[in-house]
């Protein structure tokens, strides 16, 4: 909301087609229940860094699947892995695999990640 | 040709409802149900969506058909033995003795998830956490128009609670809990005009006839309002109120609140009735647990087993205007079976 | 007499490489350990810890007593193989004796006497002396013939599965498989020879020289037999069987106080080169039941020795600790699992977010856990306790609290669970309280293991236990029958068995179940592993539900609100905490107070 103003605009479209996926495929490879996900919202309702920031599992992992990678890295680290979410999810998501999984691909491919101008 | 006997299982709305059909048709039939009184989950219902009409009055309805009937009715009955082959079906209670018939209908039915097993939304733990079913029950009581004691100021309705959640090993839809929330939302709105009434829903499956125009409606002329996100806990504050935490997944930020009385619109399972029977007949089961019909298309009252036939909710979560026509499909498709039989 | 023979010297050569491999290796392996293990080391070494090493060494490298114990056919097939052996060099090094006076005779001469000595012996009881021998070569050929059986049918020693092998395993095996009938084929045809012998060797011997050249036959045997030694000498540093020597090293160490810990070191080699792949922890694997005992403990520990542990095998554990309790080697299976889990992924939170808070005080403080708010039986069971115990007590995480660390260690983020711990030790300090009370076995664990906490550290069940004890509660017996299911983490974990059961006996029955204690088994949805999807987990819990109400309890108690979770999805009867059965059959209650004391923010601004 900040950056509201005269700067360039990158546009508020999702470039879906441009995008880079390839995190998202990685856990799709790695932990394939993330694709169970229905956006109930339950694991970001019960998490317990949820109380004190903003850390959102659900708009994370969703923002992954359409390829907006805007500081993740950042994100991710705000997770105490205490598991919670893994055990409201409807759907059996694996949570916290995913959490392991993402922050193991950054770990991987520190050089590669592609850092977009879109907001969490 | 001789007269041909059938035995329904199950006094509930499907139950009567195929009995009295099969009459009509010229069979001989018996019903069998546990309770002391026909009637099923209808009984507990003080009024049903869309249109709030008093349950009191289908009931009544097919209860008059009933007693137009040759229908023998045995209340109180515990099915003790079972039997494909000889169609034979033993009651605890020998005097009524043993049952030979030419078919059965299955019209056994659901049960309530118990919420207990939800156990962080705190049922049985916290006394301002009820079930819609006890909501109705405070409806149809004679003090209803002051139930919880106190005005409450808000309260909410979680949707889904033992449906739709591999936790609860329950991964089916109840197709009615969504319109069941809507329309006990606005039966409270009118208890409590100035109460705050919210429904936290996944997705609002507004399927049947009318209800799309009910929830459109309980907006409004009611007011009550939508959060889209699924309550992962409830806690008590030390006034007894209920404190809820869900994601406001629209905003997409997580949202706490105060409520002072939390609605959990339980699920349906197959009954244990239809469980126990189904097992014993080597009947086919849905992955939902409830039995299987033959073809999902054309044959939804027969089963796997030739002269075994499903009325109702035994083969699924329905509301009543559809277990009314499977049941009366279910007539139809006994009818056949006898005509060819012998 | 002939006091050389060149067929010997493989035999010689094998065996001066093995000494020589060893002490290299053993030397490498102690100059790198920690200061602090050395002095271990330099500590316990004149003390009585170096005895009871020697005897330790006696009865499980010798005569595997805890395999036995465990597994009695496999156990007589290890001791067998290693007693027997043992045995036959003690008592060929004695029958030396008795055309070398000297002691110190060459080791060849114990190992080939009867080539040395092809005639019965010339001493008294000869006879029962060359009985003695060929029994001990029986004993020894008839482990050897189970572990080739068991090699092939795996079964019939109750294992599921055997372990699979590797190219220096593959030398080692067939030669150690060849040693003995070739000992056999020369003793015999030396027998049939000379006509010595006993009812082994000598029938054998009689035998063969009826259609066999045995007078050409008998200088190549013995050749045989030496390489057959000197090839298995050579192939053991490369080969599982390195595990032999490894052990009693790792035993002297072990038993002066060196574990592996956080990291990797020196003597977690020891610990992985001192398998013997006895396979006694793939069937207490509770990922069999999952399909995933490829990850069991003895595979492992092999990828581990390799060097190619993959990040799946490594967080693909439940750490319930089964593999531990019974591993007849005491290796610490867990940590070395955990050690596999630091450096696989990014280690960087700071939880700077987190608020401060304005000290409280209070005598006990309680910790629900994170996964007790979504239990609220436990957490409002407590609170009642508290209020009619009249305990002066703060909720710490009333509202939701800090993780205890425990999931980040777990997952290999020791760094950032720091962070959560120092967040967590500061309020705890600053409260002045003498106890710290929690709900949660995991929290509970590293609270009292890695928080370094100046006051007492109590899982609820034994803090319960004392308020009943002290009579600050008062409980009535009710009619139930309880089973008791020991989460992984406050049972064999922490070492919790006892407290939860006089609890139960004070408010119900206790009825047992077909695992208990360090037995009970998992209920599959342990915060450490991070593989298992639902449908895995469906089928340990429901393994784990199938031993727990053998004996049909009306109430399945346990201790852990994730158990607790898990087991009531299906175990079809009510599934209580003991914080549960101790509120619900407390009489005279104290209803709840209006004020509990809570943390408050300090608001910035």
């Amino acid at each position: 909301m900040e950056k509201f103003g005269y700067t360039i605009s990158t546009g508020r479209l999702i470039d879906y087609d441009k995008n880079d996926k390839t995190l998202y495929y990685y856990l799709k490879n790695n932990e394939p229940s993330i694709q169970l996900c229905i956006g109930c919202g339950g694991c970001t309702a019960t998490c317990s860094s949820g109380n004190f920031t903003n850390f959102n599992f659900r708009k994370l992992h969703l923002l992954i699947s359409r390829g907006e990678l805007t500081n993740i890295e950042q994100e991710i680290s705000k997770c105490m892995l205490c598991g919670k979410c893994k055990l409201v999810c409807p759907r059996g998501v694996n949570t916290r695999n995913v959490i392991f999984r993402i922050k193991r691909w950054i770990y991987e491919n520190q050089s590669k990640i592609l850092i977009l101008d879109t907001e969490i | 040709m001789a007269q041909k006997k059938v035995a329904v299982v199950g006094g509930g709305i499907a139950g009567m409802e195929v009995a009295s059909q099969l009459d009509y048709l010229g069979h001989s039939v018996v019903l069998l149900e546990k309770e002391k009184e026909l009637g099923g989950h209808v009984r507990d219902w003080f009024q049903l969506f869309p249109d709030r009409r008093p349950g009191s009055e289908v009931l009544d309805h097919l209860k008059t058909k009933m007693q137009n009937s040759k229908v023998a009715v045995k209340t109180s009955a515990e099915i003790i033995d079972i039997d494909l082959k000889a169609k034979r079906i033993g009651l605890l209670d020998h005097q009524s003795g043993m049952y030979e018939v030419d078919a059965i209908v299955l019209a056994s039915g659901f049960d309530l998830f118990d919420a207990r097993l939800k156990e962080e939304y705190g049922y049985g733990i916290y006394k301002n956490v009820i079930t819609s079913v006890e909501l109705e029950e405070i409806f149809k009581s004679d003090n209803h128009l002051n139930p919880l004691g106190k005005t409450p100021k808000r309260i909410g309705f979680v949707h889904c609670v033992g449906s739709r959640d591999e936790k609860c090993n329950n991964n089916h839809c109840s197709k009615v809990c969504c319109v069941t929330a809507v329309k006990q939302a606005i039966e409270l709105r009118m208890l409590y005009p100035e109460a705050e009434i919210i429904c936290y829903y996944m997705d609002m499956r507004m399927f049947g006839l009318n209800y799309e125009e009910m929830y459109r409606e309980s907006q409004e002329a009611y007011g009550i309002k939508y959060i889209r996100g699924r309550v992962s806990e409830a806690a008590e504050n030390i006034d007894s109120s209920i404190q809820i935490k869900v994601e406001d997944t629209l905003s997409g930020r997580p949202l706490k609140m105060n409520v002072d009385l939390l609605v959990l619109l339980i699920g349906m399972l197959p009954s244990k009735g239809t469980n126990n029977l189904g097992e014993k007949l080597g009947l086919n089961f849905e992955k939902n647990g409830f039995i299987m019909g033959k073809d999902s298309h054309f044959q939804s009252n027969l089963t796997n087993e030739d002269g075994i036939f499903i009325a109702g909710t035994s083969g699924g979560p329905m509301n009543i205007s559809d277990t009314i026509s499977h049941a009366r499909a279910a007539a139809l498709e006994v009818d056949q079976f006898l005509k060819h039989k012998n | 007499m002939k006091q050389f023979d060149p067929f010997v010297l493989p035999f010689i050569v094998g065996l001066y490489f093995i000494f020589g491999v060893l002490i290299i290796k053993f030397s490498l392996w102690i100059i790198r350990l920690s200061e602090v293990d050395k002095s271990k080391i330099k500590k316990g070494f004149f003390t009585k810890k170096t005895l009871a090493s020697i005897k330790e060494i006696f009865m499980e490298s010798l005569l595997h007593r805890k395999v036995l114990k465990v597994n009695p056919v496999l156990g007589y097939m290890h001791m067998s193989l290693a007693f027997g052996w043992f045995l036959l060099i003690v008592f060929g090094k004695l029958g030396t004796l008795s055309f070398s006076h000297d002691f110190f005779n060459p080791l060849y001469f114990a190992i080939f006497f009867k080539y040395f000595e092809p005639f019965h012996p010339p001493f008294f009881y000869s006879k029962t002396y060359t009985f003695l021998m060929d029994f001990l070569l029986l004993f020894i050929l008839s482990g050897l013939f189970l572990a080739i059986f068991k090699r092939f049918k795996s079964k019939f020693f109750g294992l599921k599965k055997t372990t699979k092998l590797k190219i220096g395993d593959k030398f080692a095996l067939a030669s150690l498989w060849c040693i003995f009938p070739l000992r056999l084929l020369a003793e015999s045809i030396t027998s049939g020879v000379f006509d010595s012998g006993h009812f082994l060797t000598g029938s054998l011997g009689e035998l063969l020289a009826t259609f066999l050249p045995v007078q050409q036959l008998m200088y190549p045997a013995w050749w045989a037999y030496s390489l057959s030694l000197g090839i298995f000498f050579i192939a053991l540093p490369f080969s599982r069987y390195m595990h032999i020597p490894t052990e009693m090293l790792l035993i002297f160490l072990k038993n002066y106080g060196i574990k592996t810990d956080k990291e990797f070191n020196s003597f977690s080699e020891i610990e992985v080169s001192s398998c013997p792949r006895c396979g006694i922890c793939i069937d207490q694997c509770q990922l069999n039941v999952a399909g995933e005992g490829g990850s069991s403990a003895v595979y492992f520990l092999q990828s581990l020795r390799n060097k190619e542990v993959s990040p799946e095998l490594a967080m693909n554990c439940l750490q319930c600790g089964k593999c531990e309790e019974v591993c007849p080697v005491d290796i610490n299976l867990k940590n070395l699992r955990l050690t596999q889990r630091n450096k696989l992924s990014l280690d960087h939170s700071d939880f700077e977010f987190l608020p401060k808070h304005i000290p409280v005080n209070a005598e006990v403080l309680y910790f629900a856990g994170c996964m007790t708010h979504l239990t609220p039986g436990i957490k409002n069971s407590m609170v009642e306790i508290f209020e009619t115990a009249h305990v002066d007590y703060l909720f710490m995480d009333k509202d939701g609290g800090v993780c205890c660390g425990r999931p980040l260690m777990l997952a290999g983020e020791c760094a950032s669970a720091k962070k959560l711990m120092d967040y967590n030790r500061e309020i705890i300090q600053n409260s002045g309280a003498k106890y710290l009370v929690t709900s949660c076995p995991i929290c509970y664990k590293v609270f009292k293991e890695d928080y370094d906490l100046e006051i007492e550290v109590l899982h609820h069940t034994t803090y319960l236990w004392h308020l009943i004890d002290q009579n600050r509660i008062k409980l009535i017996v009710k009619p139930d029958r309880v089973a008791y299911h020991d989460p992984c983490e406050l049972g064999r974990g922490s070492g919790i068995y006892e407290a939860p059961r006089q609890i139960i006996e004070k408010a119900a029955t206790l009825v047992s179940s077909a695992d208990e204690g360090k037995n009970a088994p998992c209920c599959g949805n342990s915060l450490a592993n991070f593989k298992l999807g639902t449908k895995q987990v469906d089928l340990i819990r429901e393994d784990a539900l199938s031993s727990l109400l053998i004996y049909n309890p009306d109430v399945l108690a346990t201790s852990c609100p994730l158990c607790k979770k898990t087991f009531a999805k299906s175990a079809g009867i009510p599934v209580k905490d003991i914080a549960e059965i101790v509120a619900e059959s407390m009489i005279a209650k104290t209803p709840k107070r209006k004020c509990v004391k809570q943390l408050e923010e300090v608001m910035s601004y």
